[in-house]
């Protein structure tokens, strides 16, 4: 079960994720992500303060995005996990690829050095 | 036949009284003509008459109320074949009375009793047959208060009956024909009462009302005609002022009986003569009815979809006398499937076409809950037949999924009432398409099911029966996975007498993928490992070859060891799979091995290389090392709290000095324990290595 809220601060697009993202609701987190690269946005924000479990398919769902974020000069940054959230990214190395702030002042700074 | 055997006996009981009546009233007959007192008492041929009424009632009570499989022409047509029998008869003698001419023979009163006589008895035989057809007419969708009626009737009959058995003869003085009187007017006013039922009527087609009334007519006819003929003979014999005979006329059964017969022939000859005009409106309603029937049937025995439909369309279009119909059934957005009924499919979409070019709205567009008569948008349609339209919307728990339409040749051929019945059916189709849909999805999780388990074998089958022996360290596994397949993975390979590689990896997703994931895992454990790879090469060349089947966001975790008895080292590389709980027995010590790793398939170029770390350790003897995935770490108790890597901590240092088989249990008894279910939400899989 999650629930998705998008809004745009400072031209980057913030996709908070409240709840669990398991197999099923994974696509509804690909699907957001998708939404925000459609509509141009070279950064994303995802807000996990309230994201209370991550399954390995939603941390895929990421993953895949990874490359073409590279190609197409995307910039993402997550933010705001809690510590059983930030565990799960952190065994699956997931830490070394992705760029992780603590809160949101961290997650934009971050954003505009990469 | 038993009943076949009783009917046949009471009509010889009924031919036998019959002749002994004609043989008493004869001799009574002749013997007051002759102004001779009669042998027999005069009272004997009315006994013997009742007799022949009673055998031929109950003749006719067993041949027509146990006969089931009659329908109401047939009662009538058997009611009027006897009259015709009996008629046909009666003329006859006529025939032959003309033949003789007026001799001595013909005037005789002998002679004209026994005329008297045998159209006493057919006449009698034919009143009761058509008392037993009228019962069953009038006793058809009885009531108690009907039946109650009714044997009232039946009872004052047989008392009239045993009246004129006793006291005939009493009949001309004054008390006698008071009785008479009254009970001819209470049999008079039952008749009536009772001829008000005529519910059979309702059922008739045009047809059968028709024969109805002809054979109606011609009953009423035969009943006339064989009244006034028993009259005159009657007269003719009371001109002869001795001569005692049986006379009908002061018999108040077959007066009853007469006056019965001929006012419920009437009644229901004007009942149907007035009915005839509303008969189509009947038949239609009846045809609904046999019509809702039919669809509900044809969905109940599962037939297909297309015959399912078919049968919808076709019923809808007799029951509102259209011409053609479709039934539009919404697939997806922009898909619709169409099914015909005597229109072609072509002809359909041009009419859709040519509706939404006109922008005609609240018609087909599916978003309107009313029902529109179209015949003045159709007219514009050039090249088409139809004048009218009726179309209605479809709904599935409140959301429309299509359109039943109906057409017709004539404009305007649509009225309210039609309206109603098509939405009706509209309802119908609904149910219809509903049920198809669940049937579909019914069907679809079987196949789920189906295939779960496939995956289930599969993933069964990939897991080793037996892992490698040492004597320096004893090896445990376990892994039961939840009703949804998951991909775990473990397995032993011994490469030479001092290494043993073993793997533990955890595949993202579940069901038939994971295990077709797992199994290309199985695949290059096995190919890698037999050359004493190293472990960080291991994962490399492990996630070159995965990058070409593991489709995106789909990856693998896993760690891998080998073990080296010689040197006393393990050597090992994780991939993003769960951090070793290893236990040192020298300092009763415990920790998670932190160290990096990220998962196979999550970078899909050369660059991998840089992520994957090579490891190593020595072990001593009473070191124990816990592989595990998940799902342990993951396991949640009734509150959602998770099972966590303090609680494995602590477990393994409850059993620390036990072999690994007693630790595994130990473990998954506690897991259990922890989520208090026997159904796990994940799977559990770990390894339990213990060295010597």
């Amino acid at each position: 079960m999650i629930h998705i809220k998008r809004l745009q601060e400072d031209g980057a697009d913030v996709i908070a994720l409240i709840g669990e993202i398991d197999a099923s609701s994974s696509i509804e987190l690909d699907l957001a992500i998708a939404k925000s690269v459609g509509e141009g946005f070279n950064k994303i924000l995802i807000d996990c303060s309230s994201l209370e479990y991550i399954s390995s398919a939603g941390l895929g769902v990421f993953m895949s995005y990874i490359e073409e974020f590279k190609d197409k000069n995307i910039k993402m940054v997550l933010f705001g996990m809690n510590e059983k959230v930030a565990n799960t990214f952190e065994i699956l190395g997931l830490y070394e690829l992705l760029t992780i702030g603590k809160d949101k002042v961290q997650a934009k700074k971050l954003i505009n050095e990469l | 036949m038993r009943a076949k055997a009783i009917t046949r006996l009471l009509f010889t009981v009924g031919v036998i009284t019959w002749l002994a009546l004609l043989f008493t009233d004869i001799s009574v007959v002749f013997s007051t003509n002759a102004g001779i007192t009669p042998d027999i008492p005069v009272w004997v041929p009315n006994v013997i008459l009742n007799l022949f009424i009673l055998s031929l009632y109950y003749y006719y009570k067993f041949k027509i109320e146990r006969d089931e499989v009659l329908n109401f022409i047939d009662l009538l047509w058997r009611v009027f074949a006897t009259g015709l029998v009996a008629t046909v008869f009666s003329l006859a003698l006529k025939l032959v009375e003309h033949l003789l001419g007026s001799t001595k023979l013909t005037t005789h009163p002998v002679f004209i009793d026994l005329l008297y006589i045998i159209n006493l008895g057919l006449m009698v035989g034919f009143l009761i047959m058509a008392f037993s057809a009228w019962k069953r007419l009038i006793l058809y969708q009885k009531s108690k208060w009907l039946l109650r009626l009714w044997n009232v009737f039946e009872w004052g009959l047989l008392f009239a009956l045993l009246y004129n058995s006793l006291g005939f003869r009493t009949i001309q003085s004054g008390f006698g024909e008071t009785v008479h009187i009254v009970l001819l007017t209470f049999f008079v006013i039952l008749a009536l009462v009772l001829s008000g039922n005529m519910k059979w009527v309702a059922y008739l087609n045009f047809r059968q009302k028709w024969t109805s009334l002809l054979l109606l007519l011609l009953t009423i006819f035969y009943l006339l005609y064989g009244f006034f003929t028993l009259s005159s003979l009657a007269e003719s014999l009371e001109l002869f002022p001795t001569v005692v005979f049986t006379n009908h006329q002061y018999h108040i059964f077959i007066l009853s009986l007469i006056t019965f017969v001929s006012i419920y022939s009437i009644f229901s000859f004007l009942v149907i003569l007035f009915n005839l005009p509303t008969t189509s409106v009947f038949e239609q309603k009846l045809e609904e009815v046999v019509n809702f029937q039919r669809i509900s049937q044809s969905i109940q025995t599962e037939q297909s979809e297309d015959s399912v439909y078919n049968i919808l369309l076709e019923t809808s279009v007799s029951t509102v006398f259209a011409d053609a119909a479709w039934l539009e059934v919404k697939e997806s957005e922009r898909d619709a499937k169409i099914f015909t009924y005597k229109i072609t499919d072509k002809e359909a979409r041009d009419i859709i076409q040519h509706l939404s070019n006109q922008n005609v709205k609240g018609v087909l567009d599916q978003g309107s809950d009313k029902t529109k008569n179209l015949s003045k948008h159709l007219a514009a349609l050039k090249g088409s037949r139809f004048r009218s339209i009726l179309a209605f919307p479809i709904y599935v728990k409140g959301e429309n999924i299509g359109t039943l339409a109906l057409l017709k040749e004539l404009a305007d051929g649509f009225n309210k009432e039609m309206t109603k019945i098509v939405s009706t059916f509209a309802n119908q189709a609904g149910i219809s398409i509903e049920n198809f849909r669940l049937m579909e999805e019914a069907l679809q999780n079987e196949r789920y099911k189906e295939e779960l388990k496939i995956a289930k074998t599969v993933q069964k089958s990939l897991l080793p029966d037996v892992l490698e022996k040492d004597d320096d360290f004893d090896i445990a596994a376990f892994s039961e996975s939840a009703d949804e397949v998951g991909g775990d993975y473990y397995d032993t390979l011994r490469t030479n007498s001092n290494e043993v590689s073993l793997i533990i990896a955890d595949v993202s997703g579940k069901g038939t993928t994971a295990a077709f994931h797992m199994s290309q895992m199985k695949g290059i454990f096995h190919s890698l490992a037999q050359d004493c790879i190293e472990p960080d090469l291991f994962m490399k060349r492990a996630n070159q070859a995965l990058v070409y089947c593991l489709e995106r966001g789909s990856f693998i975790s896993a760690t891998f060891f080998v073990i080296n008895k010689e040197q006393k080292k393990v050597r090992y590389s994780r991939a993003g799979h769960c951090p070793v709980l290893y236990y040192h027995a020298a300092n009763d010590s415990i920790e998670y091995l932190k160290d990096k790793g990220i998962a196979l398939g999550m970078v899909r170029n050369k660059s991998y290389a840089n992520f994957i770390q090579a490891n190593e350790f020595e072990y001593k003897p009473g070191d124990i090392m816990v592989l595990y995935t998940d799902g342990i770490t993951e396991a949640k108790d009734k509150k959602g709290e998770e099972f966590g890597y303090d609680r494995l901590t602590q477990v393994l240092l409850e059993v620390k000095n036990e072999s690994p088989k007693d630790i595994q249990t130990h473990l998954i008894n506690r897991l259990y324990e922890f989520s208090e279910t026997e159904n796990i939400n994940d799977d559990y899989t770990t390894m339990i290595v213990k060295f010597k």
